[in-house]
């Protein structure tokens, strides 16, 4: 029975076990000595594990007596994020290093919050749920200042702390509500107790608090405040970790505690999702237009993408958790992308986080700068790029649920949202000639991602490269 | 050729391909190879177009060398083309070489300039042929980001403001088409246009928040299109973006909008409103039949007060498709023979009037009208070809201008006669703006110092022009070229229509009089 269980979580020990050995071996040893390299590694056995579970894994298990699944939807989510965080981890290396921001800590806090992650969107229990999310934020609040000379980075973190204590808090009352109310926290007990016909209030209060512990997570609107602040604070590197691995967890686990043990009672927290999300998607276009600071923009960006996949969400059906999955992996591959251009923004050796410093940029860097071009038509939501998928799949979510309103307002939305998008265009095609422009930026693994991430949004036109089969399996396994 | 319409649609995106991965430098040698290159491929794609010409029956009504293959989401990539498509995809084929060899005096980012115009012919190409709902739209919204560029980078000196009004206006359009869209692939089940075709929509009155909507789902179908549509065409009161992003853009833009994007408004009038929400489009024609003859009387007028040549164009622009979209939702075959003959002649006479602004542009750097004037002394073949253009567009018989405004007209006549009686005003008002111009511009004597040294045309610029003389003569004195073409499936478009209106309408009024009768 345990060895069973034991082999279902394999992948988990794995990398868990892993970050361990790496935190002992570089404390005995060279300590910062050893990061460059750490780094790498982690990158390395991320990949490794995310084919794993990608290649190896096959049909749903259960272990631990139902607290831990392992099945097609907690597999796409657990490749996305080992391969954004992978992804991250090797693009930061370099930026991190020159600055001296490099510690061996980075890589092991990062691995350790992707365990944590892992469990979230494997979660079965309102138990290992909590375990899962604790592990990753903590990681996060230390990761968040991790520039400790930093006021704005200690800032970041304290807030993050702070507020993200306030959401456990949150989920955690509405887990012993639901506790209360259904005398089980194993979510096929709950879904047995609130789907008889009509769930109990007690339950329903539950399901409202996890779901604004929740919404803190993935910083829909209105429990997103923290988000610009610890973009802005947070090196440019743990930002794009932020912006794309942690996302995808919470979105996840959003999607498991919905479905998997509220399943049954879609009507009462549809209309929850459907407003977070036309309140994320509006906020987020709009407040981003009057930002100068691209990390705080990125960071508004990321509140309005994720009101888009909470439309998805909100239609309550397995279509709709598919649209949600697609449309967060084209979303981290596009933030991967821009974060891989934004690392590379630098003037003499600084980072630079300034739109404007990116006048005429094209002149100087006409590759580059198509690369940010099309990311920034597809996260605006223009075909043909990829980006434009993610929309039309959500939107057609939100109308097949009857949704109408949502999908209206969505769209109206985006072309708010495309201001901004157009203006960073602006700025590199159409701007003045200034006399402080932007370095070069030499970092090949920086432009390999950039342009990789650019190819994708442009190649994906043909089929998406056939992940439309792979999140619609995925779904299927989570909505009966 | 099983593909031949994909071949012509691609064609240029290969070579913008070619241009982006393999031409390198920014030095004469390589701005020389790119414009070579460009003026070969856009040529070549029109030589391989006349193949589809070639190829065409008029006689079938239905879809021709359809290709289709398997997409995402359940669509297909499926293009074809019909009587209503297969001239504006010509059009396209025709204008683009035409809009590189005016270009050919470009200097800055003449790379990225030919690039930004190979991709919009790609562009335009697909949303002409395109048989998949999100396929068109993809097309349709994709145009934007060159055009965004080609007015942002290359424009004129508000060049700023104009591309993001473009972008923004014409987007928030196509996002409203594009719910729209969902809605009916979720009623019909199919993204496939010839069978959304076939298919009935919704037409049963329903009230929503309070609103009584007559034709129910296509109404509001209807709507969301005609948002996108009537900003595209551009019809009064959304034309505001037009003058400017005209105004703003190089003069090959200013041709390629005018000739081009703007059809792409009237063929979706054709393609999606007309045929696919016939109850919807009978119930609201008086309205599109008002907007238009207030567009053609109104922006008539405020090309009068114009300082400015180009905006004077633009808002003539607005006027002729003002003729068109009325042609459309008229229903006849007067009608809609003259909407499509209007967009096919305005695109040579309206390309043919930017072009005639950018040869003075080009070597006075100036649209204002008062800095010009006298110009027929030192300028007689310019000023012969700015006459011929000039009287085309006034509709001058003769010219292809006249045919369009004329079948329009005799089809709203039959339907709305105030309309008529209003729109017909606007011959006489486009006279008065379009002489007054010419007069402003080429006639009187010479007397501005800076004016003494201009030089006429030169032979490059006789050679542009030259085929758009002959096409808009040929068409002038001999329309059946195109009706011939377009009449068979303008027939079969009608009769649809009709038996659609015909059973819709006893339906209602036993539905209106059972809820009197509550």
């Amino acid at each position: 029975m345990f060895q069973t269980d034991f082999n279902i979580i394999l992948p988990e020990v794995v990398l868990a076990v892993y970050a361990m050995l790496a935190l002992v071996g570089a404390v005995y040893t060279g300590k910062d000595k050893l990061a460059p390299a750490m780094t790498w590694l982690t990158a390395i056995v991320m990949v490794l594990i995310a084919a794993w579970i990608g290649f190896a894994g096959d049909g749903s298990h259960l272990a631990f007596g139902g607290m831990f699944h392992d099945d097609p939807f907690s597999r796409f989510g657990k490749v996305t994020i080992l391969l954004s965080a992978a992804a991250v981890l090797a693009m930061s290396a370099e930026y991190m290093e020159r600055r001296g921001l490099l510690r061996f800590e980075f890589p092991v806090l990062v691995a350790l919050s992707v365990v944590g992650m892992m469990m979230m969107v494997s979660a079965g229990d309102l138990m290992s749920l909590y375990m899962g999310l604790e592990l990753q934020s903590l990681a996060l609040y230390v990761l968040a200042s991790l520039r400790r000379e930093s006021a704005k980075s200690t800032e970041a973190g304290l807030k993050y702390f702070v507020l993200g204590s306030l959401s456990s808090g949150l989920l955690l009352f509405g887990a012993s509500l639901t506790y209360g109310f259904s005398g089980t926290t194993l979510f096929s007990g709950i879904i047995e107790a609130a789907g008889a016909g009509q769930a109990p209030v007690g339950l329903l209060f539950g399901l409202v608090l996890i779901a604004s512990g929740l919404a803190f997570k993935v910083s829909a609107v209105p429990f997103h405040m923290w988000t610009p602040d610890v973009y802005e604070g947070a090196p440019t590197p743990v930002t794009a970790f932020f912006a794309t691995a942690p996302k995808v967890a919470a979105m996840g686990l959003f999607a498991r505690v919905l479905h998997d043990a509220f399943g049954g009672v879609v009507g009462d927290w549809q209309q929850i999702i459907a407003v977070l999300s036309v309140l994320s998607m509006f906020l987020g276009s709009i407040a981003a237009i009057g930002q100068r600071n691209i990390k705080r923009l990125m960071a508004y960006s990321s509140i309005a993408h994720m009101g888009y996949a909470l439309m998805g969400l909100s239609a309550g059906n397995a279509f709709g958790v598919q649209a949600m999955l697609v449309y967060m992996a084209i979303y981290v591959t596009m933030n991967v992308g821009t974060f891989a251009f934004i690392l590379s923004m630098e003037r003499d050796g600084q980072p630079v986080v300034e739109i404007d410093a990116l006048n005429l940029y094209a002149r100087r860097e006409p590759g580059k700068a198509l690369a940010l071009l099309v990311l920034m038509f597809s996260l605006a939501g223009v075909p043909p790029l990829v980006g434009f998928f993610g929309k039309l799949y959500v939107l057609r979510a939100a109308y097949e649920a009857g949704l109408i309103w949502l999908a209206v307002l969505g769209m109206v939305a985006s072309v708010i949202g495309a201001f901004y998008y157009l203006r960073i265009v602006y700025y590199m095609y159409f701007g003045e000639e200034r006399e402080e422009g932007l370095d070069g930026g030499k970092s090949p693994v920086l432009w390999a991602f950039l342009m990789g991430s650019a190819a994708i949004m442009l190649l994906g036109v043909v089929n998406l490269f056939g992940i439309e089969g792979v999140a619609q399996a995925a779904a299927a396994t989570l909505v009966h | 050729m099983d593909n031949l319409l994909s071949i012509v649609t691609f064609i240029p995106a290969l070579a913008a391909l070619i241009l982006a991965v393999f031409l390198r430098g920014e030095d004469a040698a390589a701005a020389r190879n790119a414009k070579w290159l460009a003026l070969i491929a856009t040529t070549a794609t029109f030589l391989v177009s006349l193949f589809i010409l070639a190829q065409f029956d008029p006689s079938n009504t239905g879809f021709q060398m359809v290709e289709e293959g398997e997409w995402i989401l359940g669509m297909n990539y499926k293009m074809g083309v019909d009587g209503i498509s297969v001239l504006f995809v010509l059009l396209t084929t025709f204008m683009m070489p035409l809009t590189i060899a005016a270009s050919w005096k470009v200097e800055t980012r003449v790379k990225e300039y030919m690039i930004a115009f190979l991709m919009l012919e790609t562009l335009m190409l697909g949303v002409f042929m395109a048989l998949d709902l999100v396929l068109f739209y993809l097309f349709f919204e994709a145009g934007l980001i060159p055009m965004f560029l080609i007015i942002g980078i290359w424009g004129g000196a508000n060049r700023i403001y104009a591309s993001f009004k473009f972008f923004l206006y014409t987007f928030l359009g196509s996002v409203l088409m594009l719910v729209a869209m969902v809605a009916m692939y979720v009623d019909a089940g199919t993204t496939d246009i010839p069978t959304l075709l076939t298919h009935n929509f919704g037409s049963e009155s329903f009230t929503v928040l309070g609103i009584h909507v007559l034709g129910g789902a296509q109404t509001l179908m209807w709507l969301a299109f005609f948002a996108s549509f009537a900003v595209k065409m551009p019809m009064w009161p959304v034309h505001t973006w037009l003058p400017d992003a005209h105004v703003q853009a190089p003069t090959a833009g200013s041709v390629v909008l005018a000739a081009i994007l703007l059809k792409m408004g009237g063929y979706g009038f054709l393609r999606f409103s007309l045929p696919m929400f016939p109850v919807a489009s009978d119930i609201l024609a008086p309205l599109v039949f008002w907007l238009s003859a207030i567009a053609i009387v109104y922006t008539s007028l405020v090309a009068l007060a114009q300082e400015d040549m180009k905006k004077l164009i633009a808002y003539s622009s607005v006027a002729h498709m003002g003729y068109v979209t009325m042609g459309i939702f008229t229903a006849n075959q007067q009608g809609l023979d003259g909407a499509i003959f209007q967009m096919i002649s305005h695109g040579f006479i309206s390309g043919a009037l930017f072009l005639c602004v950018g040869v003075i542009y080009d070597r006075m750097h100036t649209r204002e009208i008062d800095a010009y004037g006298g110009l027929v002394n030192r300028m007689p073949a310019y000023a012969l070809i700015f006459l011929f253009f000039t009287m085309a567009n006034v509709g001058l018989p003769g010219t292809s201008g006249f045919i369009g405004e004329f079948l329009t007209l005799m089809g709203i006549f039959q339907v709305n006669t105030w309309v008529a009686a209003f729109a017909t005003t606007g011959v006489i008002l486009s006279a008065a703006y379009a002489l007054w111009l010419y007069r402003r511009v080429v006639m009187g004597d010479l007397i501005k110092e800076s004016l003494k040294s201009i030089t006429d045309m030169t032979a490059r610029e006789k050679w542009i022009f030259a085929p758009l003389v002959a096409m808009t003569l040929l068409l002038g004195v001999y329309p059946s070229l195109v009706t011939d073409v377009t009449g068979p499936a303008v027939e079969n478009l009608i009769e649809g229509y009709q038996t659609a209106v015909a059973d819709y309408e006893p339906a209602t009024r036993v539905a209106e009089t059972a809820t009197a009768g509550h």
